[in-house]
């Protein structure tokens, strides 16, 4: 297996808050790793960091160093736009730009300079066909994407981070606000597109890292506790803390 | 105890009650006071000069032995002189709104915004003076012209003055746009610029047409500072000619008027109300569309 990220003796500081503390680990190439852990664990830090959103965090410190596909992103010199780019994102909330469906989607080719109208039309379909929205969106294109329900709203997200060909997808949370039909829609989109993507999702449920994941890693206040293949962590967890973690005892 | 027993509670909360209405009558009153006024005062003369004549009439000679009631010049002066005063108060104001809210570090706004709050609370006498001992020779001077106070010193000065209330209200509506919007463009590979010209400002687009609104009700109902720089003379108006708005036509000549004049006079100040009134009702639309806070 090829290695999308590798992660050494990474740490991470809000202020002096010393909020992510040697984190060691590798994410694999067409495979989907969750991320799990209780609420404040690090889990939704350590994911921006690897599409460099906390850049847009003023107090933000890192050490360490994280690898994407052979370079280094953490204090370097990269182009970080290139890297979000490479390296897109889907968040908690849904969040549509206030425009329609066609101009969401078509937002990210538009940033990086195709202006070509029936290329844009292709990638639109495209990307809308990925994410297994297109058919109920195709008469719609020119409606404002405020409109859809949430899980379609989440799905149309998906659709516009496709658009701009990138090769990793960092999903935040995704189904944390939407219900269990749109919930498994989701987690069937994201099977899916594990054959072209590698993907690192942020889930509470743990259920659904079960459900979707190839790997699992278990944080907890700020440590990497475990991280192995998710049948592994689920069946026999090596650490006590995992153990607690997944049969409830706490979290 | 019996749930239906009143007690002394509420016997304060109906006085109270009712002081609050009395206070709230009172208000409303005196809009309608001066609403119902202004027609009476005003309509009268309007029917005698004829509204056409009055309205659409390009020459104003109000003490001459055959008067002439013409306030065209007046009400195209009070438009160029508010449009100016947006061409020119409008970028500039949008855009340190722009830098104030999303570019600047939170020690530059702490410094900067108070001083914008003290441009607004800058009594006009104030802007007025410093336009006419600044800006009038200067205009002058560079221009190569007889006179400096003309139409162009009253742009500058009202873009000036409608600055506070341009980027106030440009700050707030570009603060209400959901972060997300910012975070997801962003996430797209997006560089800040276009986040902010592509997604924040379209987001945005009501608040800022408030903004816009505002200043336009601000610059048009100003007669202070634009009748110490605009010259006051009944010119159709010309960029560089002294001028007269709604306004200073009401101040400049209340003092001295008499009869078919002073009615007149009410009659511009009627005209100018409904230019008024109808600012404030796009207003109104445009804030509710936009969810933004009239501040």
């Amino acid at each position: 297996m090829e290695t999308i990220f590798d992660v050494e003796n990474f740490n991470l500081w809000y202020g002096e808050n010393h909020a992510l503390h040697n984190i060691n680990m590798q994410i694999e190439k067409n495979s989907i790793t969750a991320l799990i852990g209780p609420s404040g664990c690090g889990k939704s830090t350590f994911i921006k960091t690897l599409n460099r959103m906390n850049d847009l965090i003023p107090s933000v410190r890192l050490s360490g160093s994280i690898k994407y596909r052979g370079q280094e992103i953490v204090n370097s010199k990269i182009n970080v736009y290139n890297l979000r780019k490479e390296v897109g994102m889907v968040f908690q909330k849904p969040n549509p730009f206030p425009m329609s469906i066609y101009d969401n989607i078509a937002y990210g080719p538009r940033t990086h300079g195709i202006k070509n109208k029936s290329q844009l039309n292709e990638i639109v379909e495209k990307s809308l066909r990925d994410a297994a929205i297109f058919d109920e969106l195709k008469d719609r294109l020119k409606d404002s994407a405020l409109g859809l329900s949430g899980g379609q709203q989440q799905r149309l997200c998906i659709a516009r981070a496709l658009a701009v060909k990138p090769d990793v997808l960092l999903m935040d949370e995704p189904t944390s606000a939407l219900d269990p039909i749109s919930t498994s829609k989701i987690e069937e989109l994201v099977l899916e597109l594990k054959k072209n993507y590698s993907i690192v999702i942020v889930t509470h449920n743990m259920q659904q890292a079960v459900r979707i994941s190839d790997y699992t890693a278990f944080f907890l206040l700020g440590d990497l506790v475990e991280f192995d293949k998710t049948d592994k962590i689920f069946s026999q967890p090596a650490d006590k803390r995992t153990e607690d973690y997944i049969t409830g005892r706490f979290g | 105890m019996n749930l239906l027993d009143k007690n002394n509670k509420d016997t304060v909360e109906s006085i109270a009650g009712t002081i609050f209405l009395v206070l709230g009558i009172v208000n409303i009153a005196f809009v309608l006071l001066i609403c119902i006024y202004l027609i009476i005062a005003g309509l009268p003369a309007i029917g005698k000069i004829g509204i056409i004549d009055f309205l659409f009439g390009t020459k104003w000679a109000s003490t001459a032995a055959e008067p002439k009631f013409g306030i065209l010049p007046f009400i195209l002066t009070s438009i160029y002189g508010t449009a100016g005063a947006i061409v020119i108060g409008l970028p500039l104001g949008f855009f340190s709104a722009l830098y104030l809210a999303k570019i600047a570090s939170h020690k530059v706004r702490i410094t900067v915004e108070p001083l914008i709050d003290l441009l607004a609370g800058i009594p006009s006498v104030v802007y007025g003076f410093i336009g006419m001992l600044v800006l009038v020779p200067a205009i002058r001077s560079i221009f190569d012209l007889p006179d400096g106070a003309s139409l162009f010193a009253a742009i500058i000065v009202l873009a000036v003055m409608i600055l506070p209330s341009i980027i106030k209200v440009s700050i707030t509506a570009l603060e209400a746009v959901p972060e997300e919007y910012e975070l997801g463009s962003l996430a797209l590979g997006a560089n800040e610029i276009e986040t902010y010209c592509r997604v924040v400002v379209p987001a945005a687009k009501s608040g800022i047409a408030a903004a816009v609104v505002l200043g336009v009700g601000r610059a048009i109902g100003e007669a202070m500072a634009v009748m110490m720089v605009a010259g006051n003379a009944a010119n159709m108006p010309s960029l560089f000619e002294s001028v007269r708005f709604l306004t200073t036509a009401v101040a400049s000549e209340m003092s001295y008027s008499s009869g078919l004049q002073r009615e007149a006079l009410f009659s511009i100040a009627l005209v100018l109300f409904v230019f008024i009134m109808l600012i404030n009702a796009v207003l109104n639309v445009l804030l509710k569309r936009g969810g933004v806070k009239r501040k």
